[in-house]
């Protein structure tokens, strides 16, 4: 096969750009930790709501500066639709859907999920600063979908949580 | 235009009346279908691009038309699925037809195909329209749509096959006929492009046959919808290749030709789209990342699977530039950069078109690295930056390609030359800026968090979100000019297809770019598809076997739902 001197060049630069992604992946992963959301759990999605957790929704403390939200997706609402923490809190999200696919996103963080039903959604997030932030779900669940939204209230750390 | 012939053997006759005469009219019918879900699902994507803006005309269409979702639907099934498919159904008869200087093995099964299709095209249309069926183009579970949905997309699905057969006896019987001999490139390309889609659809035709379609039909009480879901994507991300391979096809094998030059290396394009056979499938999980009960190893293997699929994209990038700066410099280009120039950006818009989605693609590759990365998706999956990289990809790099072929596509098989040479210019120049501001603003809105498929005029808090409102009227402005753009293509088609016929003055033959080393030096394996096609089964099994088989044996099935 006959390949040109610049083509060749070009190839072989194409590959050490995608090999040196594909490092940087392999990096990623084994050495920095990155997880992507795996399996944290089953729910059966027509009794979910009379199983522990998620029987209770809320927000629950677990420690000094550690939180735990546990919440349900329904069309078109999330239950606990406003959550209270206070600034510098580590919290833990557990949330699961009751009905069809839902989106889980809290704007300018990382935190951006799916909600399947039957499927246990777990993330964890640091809210360092005191603000508002809204949540939205980010997958089409039907005609109401642009109205399902909660907030999630970070207050100065001296008021103290709920 | 300069037409060069690699193998003077074989003349294609001419004025190609003979050899397009068995085949001109089905490839026609698809490209017309093709074109009027084009317009309707246009119209619709600009009421979306307004809708960004909080400018709302929904409410002014008639009935079930005015709902924002219904029009979602229509938008994303007219335009990712059917009007895409149908126009490369249309489009590979032809580079096989031309490729292969024979007409269609099949007449028959070639008439069936546009039957079935258009029976597809139907069933799920009606259902959309009826407000049955508003479940997005990714209809995921268990949102449950009517029956005849799913059942148009099996009959959709099973045109293309019916289209990749045909060209596959017209090969076989090619090759009885030339023992020995390559196969044409532009047949090889168009018959990978059947072979990739082919095994790409496998998942989709599992999930409509096996679970959705018994589920609308009351057949089955439950659907396991992770496992849909993950099926819709194992045909999902190649789609985009499927889409995207007969724009290459026109980049690699027809496009140096209308420029006057030459195929810089033919044994690289075969490579390049024998890959794709091998690389496109293994990569769906990628949009799955962020989805609860998919291990992390497999998206992890999909996600290194995406960046390899890449390579074949970045060897297109420099020989196809490579062919064109071939063909400028024997216009008369000069200098590193001057050779630009030399190209016929402002008189001639099949191939203005053409660079001009070249230039977009570029920016939707990288789009895309970011995307497939495990981390960087988690700030744009499901924003509205994902809907500005799939519109630089489909509708900028794809159907832009495909509307410049349509100005020597249209001609020729009607028989009648292009009306509007200059306003043809203009509409592709418009197209391009176009769909550069709209998805400027889209990648902006994304970037601001905005959702995407969200009616935003009614989003409650679309209000506070300063960035939203300036990222969303550059997206609807980017929409607005895609409206005329959209609206002078309809013209100047309509003005063609409808005007005195004169063979004479329309071109004669499908444009063929020979190889710049002649004979080509092609080695035998560039020469085949079956062993690669094995090699990218095998592919997939690896990395779909075990997620989809571990979903499929694990998780709870769901009753369906109608929420609209």
């Amino acid at each position: 096969m006959d390949i040109d001197r610049y083509e060749r060049l070009w190839i072989m630069l194409s590959a050490a750009v995608l090999l040196s992604l594909f490092l940087a992946l392999v990096y990623s992963v084994y050495a920095l930790d990155i997880r992507l959301v795996d399996d944290a759990g089953q729910v059966d999605p027509a009794t979910a709501a009379q199983t522990p957790p998620f029987d209770e929704p809320g927000v629950y403390q677990e420690g000094p500066g550690r939180y735990r939200v546990v919440m349900v997706a329904r069309a078109w609402s999330f239950q606990p639709a406003e959550v209270r923490v206070p600034a510098g809190s580590d919290v833990t999200f557990q949330v699961t859907s009751l009905d069809v696919i839902h989106g889980f996103r809290v704007p300018y963080t990382t935190i951006n999920q799916m909600l399947i039903p039957g499927q246990v959604s777990e993330f964890r997030f640091r809210f360092a600063e005191p603000g508002e932030h809204y949540l939205f779900c980010h997958e089409y669940c039907g005609v109401g979908h642009h109205t399902m939204q909660g907030r999630i209230v970070v207050e100065t750390a001296a008021t103290g949580a709920r | 235009m300069r037409r060069l012939q690699p193998e003077p053997a074989e003349p294609a006759g001419g004025p190609g009346a003979e050899l397009y005469a068995q085949d001109r009219g089905h490839i026609q019918a698809f490209i017309y279908i093709s074109f009027i879900l084009l317009a309707v699902g246009g119209v619709y994507g600009t009421l979306q691009a307004l809708d960004k803006a909080q400018v709302d005309l929904y409410p002014y269409l008639p009935g079930f038309l005015s709902l924002y979702y219904t029009g979602l639907t229509f938008h994303g099934v007219a335009l990712a699925l059917l009007f895409t498919g149908t126009f490369i159904i249309g489009f590979l008869s032809l580079a096989i037809v031309h490729g292969l200087k024979r007409p269609l093995a099949d007449r028959g099964l070639a008439w069936a195909t546009l039957t079935v299709a258009v029976a597809g095209v139907l069933a799920m249309v009606v259902p959309i329209f009826r407000n049955q069926a508003t479940v997005l183009f990714t209809f995921y579970a268990p949102l449950k749509a009517h029956p005849g949905f799913y059942a148009g997309l099996v009959l959709v699905a099973l045109a293309t096959w019916m289209a990749a057969l045909n060209a596959w006896q017209t090969w076989r019987t090619w090759k009885q006929d030339h023992p020995g001999e390559r196969t044409p490139l532009m047949a090889l390309a168009a018959l990978a492009t059947w072979a990739m889609w082919f095994l790409a659809s496998l998942g989709l035709a599992t999930a409509l046959l096996v679970y959705l379609l018994p589920w609308s039909l009351g057949e089955r009480e439950t659907v396991n919808h992770l496992l849909t879901r993950a099926l819709f994507w194992f045909t999902g991300h190649p789609l985009v290749y499927f889409w995207l391979l007969p724009a290459y096809l026109s980049w690699y094998t027809m496009l140096p030709a209308q420029i006057g030059g030459r195929l810089f290396s033919e044994s690289l394009a075969r490579l390049v789209f024998l890959l794709f056979v091998v690389l496109a499938v293994p990569t769906g999980l990628h949009h799955m990342y962020t989805d609860p009960g998919v291990e992390h190893s497999s998206k992890v293997v999909h996600g290194v699977m995406t960046y390899a699929v890449i390579f074949p994209s970045l060897v297109t990038a420099f020989t196809v530039v490579a062919s064109v700066e071939e063909g400028a410099r024997r216009r008369g280009g000069r200098g590193y950069v001057g050779w630009l120039l030399a190209l016929p950006w402002l008189s001639d818009p099949s191939v203005a078109g053409q660079l001009l989605a070249m230039l977009i693609f570029a920016t939707g590759g990288i789009t895309g690295l970011i995307n497939s990365s495990l981390n960087m998706n988690l700030v744009v999956h499901n924003t509205m930056w994902v809907v500005g990289h799939l519109h630089t990809q489909v509708a900028a790099a794809v159907t832009l390609t495909f509307m410049a072929v349509s100005y020597w596509l249209v001609p020729l098989l009607r028989g009648r030359p292009l009306w509007g040479r200059r306003w043809a210019v203009v509409q592709v120049w418009s197209w391009f800026f176009g769909s550069a501001i709209m998805a400027r603003g889209m990648h902006w809105m994304g970037l601001a968090s905005a959702p995407r498929r969200t009616y935003m005029s009614f989003a409650p808090y679309y209000g506070a979100f300063a960035e939203w409102n300036w990222a969303g009227i550059m997206t609807a402005s980017g929409g607005v000019i895609l409206f005329f753009a959209g609206a002078l293509f309809f013209m100047i088609m309509a003005r063609t297809a409808l005007g005195k016929p004169n063979p004479a003055e329309a071109p004669q033959s499908v444009p063929e770019a020979g190889p710049l080393h002649d004979p080509p030096p092609t080695p035998r394996w560039l020469d085949r598809i079956t062993p690669w096609f094995v090699l990218g089964a095998a592919l997939a099994a690896i990395a779909w076997g075990w997620p989809l088989v571990r979903i499929a044996t694990r998780y709870a099935e769901m009753p369906g739902f109608q929420l609209w």
